[in-house]
């Protein structure tokens, strides 16, 4: 999908968030247990932007000896990453909601991987600083 | 009067999907107090607070607030008895309100961070 046709499907998606009712009136409702599978997945989503959240607060005040400056931008790093995921998270859910009320398939996603890298590589790079000192 | 009456058993639900659903809204209210707490600390480290630290303090524990009142409204909802018939979805109000209380979190962290 071409990065237009990616923004005009978000913008559809965005539709969605401020008007249930549009949501409600696609396809039929799906077994109640679907639709509490796709709430805990949701929930799981939100629990990861936490996590990075709390990162972010952790690097800032257990690592005093780093750089002001390597430590504000691992911090921000951390923190957008969980501000992200908290905005996917519920496009996320209002996707699978109405895939299921279509009987389609679900959506598949780049994300997780794009976000395991992302934390993978952060991991690497505070290892590597905090290991070789690079302190004030 | 025997035990033979037709009484309509409620649908015994073997994966206990609504009870697991409460739990992951319990355990994402706890991860929501970790990460409130650790911005809270956040402050108290540099000191004295100032004027503008305490209003962020406040700002920051009616977010938690917020989401501590959006979980609990919706594991009312799930624990309302299965014979009450199968639980509603989850409003899209609720998973805004949600992810609204953590992009809160993520502003007022930055602004006591930096």
């Amino acid at each position: 999908m071409s990065f237009p046709d990616r923004v005009r499907a978000f913008a559809v998606d965005l539709r969605l968030w401020f008007a249930p009712e549009r949501l409600r009136s696609e396809g039929s409702t799906p077994d109640y247990r679907f639709s509490l599978a796709n709430e805990r997945t949701f929930l799981a989503w939100l629990r990861t932007a936490f996590a990075l959240i709390g990162g972010g607060f952790a690097v800032d005040q257990f690592l005093p000896s780093l750089h002001q400056t390597v430590r504000t931008v691992f911090t921000v790093a951390l923190l957008a990453g969980g501000a992200l995921c908290a905005v996917r998270s519920v496009n996320h859910w209002v996707r699978c909601e109405r895939a299921m009320r279509r009987g389609e398939d679900l959506p598949s996603s780049r994300f997780p991987a794009l976000l395991g890298a992302g934390v993978g590589l952060l991991a690497v790079a505070i290892a590597a600083v905090v290991l070789l000192g690079w302190t004030r | 009067m025997s035990g033979t009456e037709e009484r309509p058993e409620p649908a015994r639900d073997p994966g206990l999907q609504p009870e697991r659903t409460r739990m992951a809204w319990r355990r994402t209210t706890l991860s929501c107090a970790v990460a409130v707490v650790l911005a809270w600390r956040q402050v108290l480290l540099t000191g004295e607070p100032t004027a503008a630290e305490v209003v962020l303090v406040a700002l920051l524990v009616l977010a938690g607030l917020a989401f501590l009142t959006a979980a609990h409204t919706r594991i009312r909802r799930l624990a309302a008895p299965a014979a009450a018939g199968p639980p509603r979805t989850m409003g899209i109000r609720t998973a805004l309100l949600a992810a609204g209380c953590t992009l809160v979190l993520v502003g007022l962290g930055a602004a006591i961070t930096l």
